[in-house]
């Protein structure tokens, strides 16, 4: 199930095209199973949490107002968490990119001399590739999130920023736990319950021995110095508690400025992310308490990009994000081909746009100037996105980008556009090559149909008819019309 | 009400039926239908595959063709389509501006605001929902994406068709499901392309439904060229084709060559 990329270069991008990731994965008919089933069970408890709050409108507005605040307030409320936590008795750490963020991680590991850390599920040290960066320094990072763990034990990557496992299903979850648990705790069976089980004895022992835990965050309080994380299993609680060293690496964005605005998305994330009035467990830290949880606390602050897409006008809104999913489960697009089509730690409609970004990216040949194509631009994952990013506006903005900076220029696409564009551009013009279109109707078949035609629409003819043209435009049927009425 | 019609490119060219239906549905409710001759395409193609300049000049075409509008020529302006409404309402400014003719791009919004989808056209801006339709068929109804979701039609056209004498509208399983159209999408992506308007025909076929109505012919090709692939006997029609139809003048189909008809399985 692991993408198979001719070039390992980033969890930012895997080094293959949407175009070949998505043909590899849309004949999958397990893999598109897997995935209709869990997010149409996702969507209908989303949609029925949404409908039955009955500001959820206002929420959105506040959510989307806090996020564009702190992002157009971004350094200021960045030195005044730094400030916060560290009166706190916390250590703060800046990380441009994703090397620095894994050396600054690893020091403090090395320091502690441990060889196995546990870490909470997060978005952030997938997208540094933490554990790979900890394995090839002999460290073991063990994922405690239950679907995470699948993932790594698998030798996967995740499929969704919620769900990473969405695309396995049970029977495949029993061989994964069968060929990596030890002796005494491998599965019977595919029972839910008990595959359950089993990971949490796995676990516990983790739990119990780790000296050191690695977590994101959900959000990063300002003027307290706070941070949280939102999950379902009490394995993120565990984490934040048991050992004596906690670091945390989260993104520059994930700040705001009060606890007050933090209300707004406790309402709004769990509701758009898995459909739950309230997540299970919500855990807050405030740097160090003496005799309560870990006595050293790092923040890792990671840029890895952000600042360069902070400073675009328009794309910057992706930074919005809360990484609730909710994108990922109304796709049509992300529906048929998974996460793994994307090849980045961010799929679905807001990877189409965060990636390219992050990354720089729009020169042609570069696999992620295709992303923001990936799209039909239905404006689904907009009217869902509970902080109100505008996807298929950014989308076809990186789209423009991407053929401002030569893509797609061998391709013929510049070719047919400019010479479309010739046709369309006046009455007159149109009005004579639709004169050409009765033409059409000699390639069509007795009943009016056309089977197959050349490049561009050839692929288009592979699996769909089309019509042959009319006898007659409505342009002419109009001039008709107003001769026979002089 | 004076009101001019813009066909659309694919309206004009390819399913000249609905321009035509909407032209009578007008004239037979009382209103003088104008056609400006200049009109041509409103670049919703060009702006989504990121060719902005190439859209520049059939932008400035649209703005010349409708400038009439401004000095009240004409009441409002009615397109046939969602998407290509889309396009005028929200796209044509944006790139106009974006391109640095701030000239064009107010004179584009003021377009805009005065262009209307058919279903708003009758419901909100005429303020009717009967519009002594008759229509003896079973039919499904597919709120095209960018109707939904950027013209934000509502259910204008649900409540147009449950007016129309003699129709069974059947409701469309996951109707609100993209087709995998997208334009120039289905050219780049093929497969998914292809994935999802397979989902869409079998549950367009699902429904039994003698036709398949939609606002939009972009979205109504797609599906019924893949249903058309598939054997499914399902009829694509606009829904300006279902409200132009009375007892006196029904329904007509079109003559081959115009509509998809079916046939066996590829």
């Amino acid at each position: 199930m692991r993408p198979q990329s001719t070039t390992e270069t980033s969890p930012l991008q895997w080094g293959e095209t949407f175009r070949d990731g998505s043909r590899r994965m849309v004949g999958n008919d397990q893999l598109r199973a897997n995935l209709r089933n869990a997010t149409e069970t996702i969507r209908s408890k989303r949609d029925a949490r949404a409908a039955e709050t009955q500001n959820w409108e206002e929420l959105r507005h506040a959510g989307a107002a806090i996020k564009r605040y702190s992002l157009d307030h971004l350094a200021d409320l960045l030195e005044e968490l730094e400030a916060n936590v560290t009166a706190n008795g916390g250590i703060v750490h800046w990380a441009r990119d994703a090397h620095e963020a894994n050396a600054i991680a690893y020091d403090i590991v090395a320091r502690h001399q441990v060889d196995e850390v546990v870490k909470v599920k997060s978005m952030a040290t997938q997208e540094i590739g933490l554990n790979e960066y900890f394995a090839d320094r002999g460290i073991q990072a063990v994922e405690t999130d239950l679907a995470e763990l699948i993932v790594q034990l698998g030798n996967d990557h995740p499929s969704h920023v919620v769900v990473p496992a969405i695309h396995r299903n049970r029977s495949e979850v029993r061989d994964i736990f069968t060929d990596n648990f030890e002796d005494g705790n491998r599965p019977s069976s595919d029972d839910p319950r008990e595959l359950t089980m089993r990971a949490r004895t796995h676990l516990r022992e983790k739990f119990l021995n780790a000296k050191v835990a690695i977590s994101g965050a959900n959000s990063m309080i300002a003027d307290t110095g706070a941070l949280s994380v939102y999950e379902s299993e009490g394995n993120g609680r565990m984490c934040l508690t048991l050992p004596e060293v906690l670091i945390s690496i989260v993104g520059i964005e994930k700040v705001i400025p009060t606890w007050q605005d933090a209300e707004v998305f406790t309402e709004l994330l769990p509701r758009s992310a898995t459909g739950e009035p309230m997540n299970p467990y919500t855990s807050w830290w405030t740097g160090v308490t003496p005799g309560d949880g870990p006595q050293e606390f790092h923040l890792i602050l990671l840029d890895n990009g952000r600042t360069t897409v902070l400073a675009d006008p328009l794309g910057r809104d992706a930074l919005a994000c809360i990484r609730c999913g909710a994108c990922m489960n109304i796709c049509p697009v992300y529906r048929m081909v998974g996460g793994h089509a994307y090849n980045s730690v961010y799929p679905g409609p807001i990877g189409a746009i965060l990636t390219p970004q992050l990354l720089g990216a729009f020169e042609d040949g570069d696999p992620s100037a295709t992303l923001p194509f990936a799209s039909t631009l239905c404006g689904a994952c907009y009217d869902v996105c509970p902080v109100k990013i505008d996807i298929p506006s950014i989308l076809v903005e990186l789209r423009r980008r991407s053929v401002e900076s030569g893509a797609g220029s061998g391709s013929g696409w510049g070719t047919a556009m400019k010479a479309s564009s010739e046709v369309m551009r006046s009455g007159r013009r149109l009005g004579a090559a639709e004169a050409l279109l009765p033409l059409g109707r000699a390639v069509a078949d007795k009943e009016g149909r056309i089977t197959q035609l050349p490049w561009p629409v050839s692929s288009w003819t592979k699996s769909r008819d089309v019509p042959s043209p009319p006898t007659e435009s409505f342009r002419r049927w109009m001039s008709r019309r107003e001769k026979a009425e002089r | 009400m004076r009101i001019a019609v813009f066909a659309t490119c694919m309206g004009d060219a390819m399913f000249p039926q609905a321009p035509r239906a909407t032209v009578t549905l007008l004239e037979r409710l009382g209103h003088e239908v104008f056609f400006p001759r200049q009109q041509a395409c409103c670049g919703q193609m060009h702006i989504n595959t990121g060719y902005f300049e190439d859209a520049l000049p059939l932008i400035k075409n649209h703005v010349k063709t409708f400038q009439p509008i401004l000095d009240g020529a004409w009441d409002a302006i009615v397109v046939p389509s969602g998407s290509c409404t889309g396009s005028i309402k929200h796209q044509q400014a944006m790139v106009a501006s974006k391109l640095g003719d701030q000239k064009l791009a107010n004179r584009a919004a003021i377009i805009a605001e005065n262009t209307y989808d058919l279903p708003l056209l009758l419901t909100d801006f005429l303020g009717i929902e009967d519009v002594g339709a008759y229509f003896p068929h079973s039919l499904t109804y597919h709120p095209t994406c960018h109707s939904m979701r950027i013209t934000k039609v509502g259910d204008a056209p649900e409540r147009l068709l449950s007016r129309v004498q003699g129709a069974t509208v059947v409701p469309l399983p996951d109707a609100e499901q993209c087709c995998g159209f997208g334009g120039t999408f289905s050219l780049k992506y093929p497969e998914v392309s292809s994935a999802l308007v397979s989902e869409k025909a079998r549950a367009v076929a699902s429904t039994g439904a003698e036709f398949l109505v939609a606002d939009d012919y972009s979205c109504l090709m797609n599906i019924s060229g893949r249903m058309s692939r598939l054997g499914i006997a399902t009829q694509p029609l606009h829904l300006a084709e279902v409200l132009a139809g009375t007892r006196d003048h029904p329904f007509r189909r079109e003559p081959a060559g115009t509509t998809l008809t079916t046939r066996g399985k590829a």
